[in-house]
């Protein structure tokens, strides 16, 4: 923080840690008001839309997947569902199920990543999760059981847990064996009794008061809990198909960031990921998810963002609830893919990320080359609703030592598992004060 | 380690450039090893994984990421000064990664296609390995890099040894794991021959050929195979295709599919 000679104050993130990707904050405090607030991205492009055109309409998954490192299987899954609609196609039952469960072992090893490495220390005060490590031992050697089980799924089934390989335009290259599922059965088993214990873990734990009157945008379906599939609803009774998303949010480049902010028509800024999914999705909780939020005391709907955590946590025993219902299903014999021949044609594909609703569009000619890609991340999505929560945050906040508040404040960044990586196409704070 | 010094932990640094996060990302997958790590390393900056920062030098750095902005241009040489050691990790820090695409294109037509006001962007023209700045002590291949090959290397810096990690084909891993050739068994293309080793022969593994994601083997053939692919029914522009992805910039890569790019017509990049 700075004070300059004029009053004003100024508090500087250069570099968030313990997010994903480069960004930080500025936030500038004039007269006792905050004043301005910005998140800064200064994660380099890498220009993904403009280097998809030219492509075969088979590389879209491959090539996106390398957008992020964490939710690599998201833009496999939202580029497969774009590319399988510009062509006419629909997969099979057996594809469908695979890419949920492989989409759940994507959920429980991100989620785990932000709950325990990354936002749990904000909760107990150290600086990162090997420093927590010295005095909560077991919960840290828990919660690496956990992301090693989502891990081992999506190698399993995807081939590795980075950029998986098994993933094409149509299905999957191989089908995964009952005989393979079953011995994985126990590690899920044991993943589901550490989700449960998470979820009472970060019930305890104290968190501010806030609130806000958020609007959220998440997909639903007519039975599940929306992973790898759905249509957009929102908080305000909006709802729509996914090819309808362009027509209902649009985004603006602002000059402090190299993310583009998103709004939704005749709202504004609205929010997407683990608060939203479950706002609108809570009656299609699996059973022992919704008794551990019943228990955790969460409601059916939660508004506070410092209670993201435990919400991740439900969406934890949710993913390995799922996952095994998918496992003791399975049945051998299934088609692994099936052709998907090009045509001229535009595609929509929308599924949900661990961070939120993640969208993909496609135009192809007719040989199937890439003609224009769209890409809408769930962070540049959020990051309008993430400036707003500083505001509101930080102003009834701002007699706490500058130490404090800075912490708190990334604290309240970190409620959103911002994926800077994804964003760029995301954060630095400063805070100045008056 | 600093002999000199036997009972100071090393201590090592990780850093970003223009990247994906996998590849650091594969350091916090070590879920088995990181508590142990942590305890015979001392881990100095690790934005991703913790607030708190030693002040250098660094005994080991991992570089994940590559050049692509001023500024970066400006913090390899601070990260170099700062560093013992210098370990480059990943497909963007060796090779300059999906992003080196941008070599063979109009930068400023990329930018243009995906934000509104290019001139809030600072970009270079192109994307560049870290290696084409700096001296580097060594790199890890891999889109992403593989988690045992990652602790080998760690374990190697710390014990000052050179890695054990081999330079040889795809191809050799996949003949030791026991898989049926795809290309010979099933006309499958596959870039196994001349992809560098590291995976474990990953992809023909699950039924699918080698889409070259570790960059080249040390001493590769690929005009053979590229002969090969077009015997497979590949397209001259799918052959230009699949050596134009993660390791685009790789010069035995960049050239093959140079030579099976159709001239522009305008339609095609």
């Amino acid at each position: 923080m700075t004070h300059a000679e004029d009053g004003s104050r100024e508090i500087t993130v250069e570099t968030l840690a313990r997010v994903e990707g480069e960004g930080g904050m500025r936030i500038l405090v004039e007269d006792g008001k905050v004043a301005d607030v910005q998140l800064r991205i200064y994660e380099p492009p890498r220009f993904f839309e403009a280097l998809l055109r030219g492509r075969g309409h088979t590389e879209p998954p491959d090539i996106t997947s390398r957008i992020c490192g964490i939710c690599p299987v998201a833009y496999e899954m939202s580029a497969c569902l774009a590319i399988e609609d510009a062509c006419g196609v629909v997969v099979p039952e057996e594809v469908r199920l695979l890419r949920r469960l492989l989409y759940c072992g994507e959920w429980i090893e991100s989620h785990t990543l932000h709950v325990y490495l990354l936002h749990l220390p904000d909760f107990l005060g150290y600086p990162g999760v090997v420093e927590m490590s010295a005095d909560h031992r077991e919960l840290v050697e828990r919660g690496l059981r956990l992301k090693h089980a989502g891990n081992a799924l999506m190698s399993l089934v995807g081939g590795r847990a980075v950029h998986p390989v098994n993933v094409r335009v149509g299905g999957f290259y191989r089908l995964t064996t009952t005989e393979e599922l079953a011995q994985l059965r126990p590690l899920l088993v044991r993943a589901l009794d550490d989700a449960l214990a998470t979820v009472t873990t970060v019930a305890a734990l104290d968190v501010a008061d806030f609130e806000q009157d958020y609007e959220y945008v998440a997909l639903r379906t007519d039975a599940d809990y929306p992973i790898e599939a759905g249509a957009f609803v929102t908080s305000s009774g909006r709802t729509f198909p996914p090819r309808d998303f362009d027509a209902w949010v649009t985004e603006q480049h602002v000059e402090h960031s190299n993310a583009l902010h998103a709004r939704l028509r005749d709202v504004g800024p609205y929010v997407v990921g683990p608060l939203a999914r479950y706002s609108l999705n809570h009656d299609h909780l699996p059973p022992t998810a919704r008794q551990a939020a019943d228990a955790a005391g969460l409601g059916p709907v939660c508004r506070n963002p410092f209670r993201s955590i435990v919400v991740r946590a439900v969406e934890l025993v949710t993913a390995c609830e799922e996952a095994l219902r998918i496992i003791d299903g399975w049945s051998d014999g299934g088609v692994p893919s099936v052709p998907v021949p090009p045509r001229a044609g535009v595609g929509y594909g929308a599924t949900e990320a661990p961070r939120g609703v993640l969208y993909h569009r496609y135009e192809l000619a007719e040989d199937g080359t890439v003609l224009d890609a769209r890409i809408v991340p769930p962070t540049s999505q959020n990051l309008a609703s993430i400036e707003l929560d500083l505001r509101a945050f930080v102003q009834p906040r701002l007699d706490l030592d500058l130490d404090e508040l800075t912490r708190q404040c990334e604290q309240a960044v970190r409620n959103y598992d911002p994926c800077i990586s994804c964003a760029t196409h995301f954060l630095d704070l400063t805070v100045e004060h008056g | 380690m600093d002999l000199e010094e036997p009972r100071r932990r090393p201590t090592l640094a990780v850093w970003k450039f223009a990247s994906c996060d996998g590849c650091q990302l594969t350091l916090l997958n070590c879920e088995d090893e990181l508590l142990g790590l942590a305890g015979a390393v001392e881990i100095a900056y690790f934005p991703e994984a913790t607030r708190a920062v030693v002040e250098g030098p660094y005994d080991l750095s991992l570089v994940e990421g590559s050049v692509t902005t001023p500024g970066d241009l400006r913090r390899v040489q601070e990260v170099r000064e700062a560093s013992r050691r210098l370990v480059t990790i990943g497909a963007c820090a060796t090779a300059g990664g999906i992003q080196a695409l941008r070599n063979f294109a109009d930068v400023e037509e990329f930018t243009a296609a995906v934000y509104a006001h290019p001139e809030y962007i600072a970009t270079l023209d192109r994307s560049t390995p870290i290696s084409a700045h700096v001296r580097v002590d060594y790199e890890l291949r891999g889109c992403p890099i593989d988690r045992g090959q990652l602790l080998e290397v760690i374990g190697a810096f710390l014990h000052r040894r050179r890695p054990r990690i081999s330079a040889e084909s795809v191809c050799m891993e996949c003949k030791r794991r026991g898989n049926v050739c795809v290309t010979v068994a099933h006309g499958t293309p596959c870039l196994g021959p001349v992809t560098h080793a590291g995976c474990g022969a990953l992809c023909p593994s699950y039924d699918r050929g080698c889409y070259g994601c570790f960059g080249p083997a040390e001493t590769t053939n690929t005009v053979s195979l590229a002969r090969r692919l077009r015997e497979l029914d590949m397209s001259e522009r799918d052959v230009a295709r699949v050596f134009a992805t993660f390791n685009a910039a790789a010069p035995a890569f960049a050239e093959q599919s140079a030579r099976h790019t159709p001239p522009a017509t305008g339609e095609d990049r």
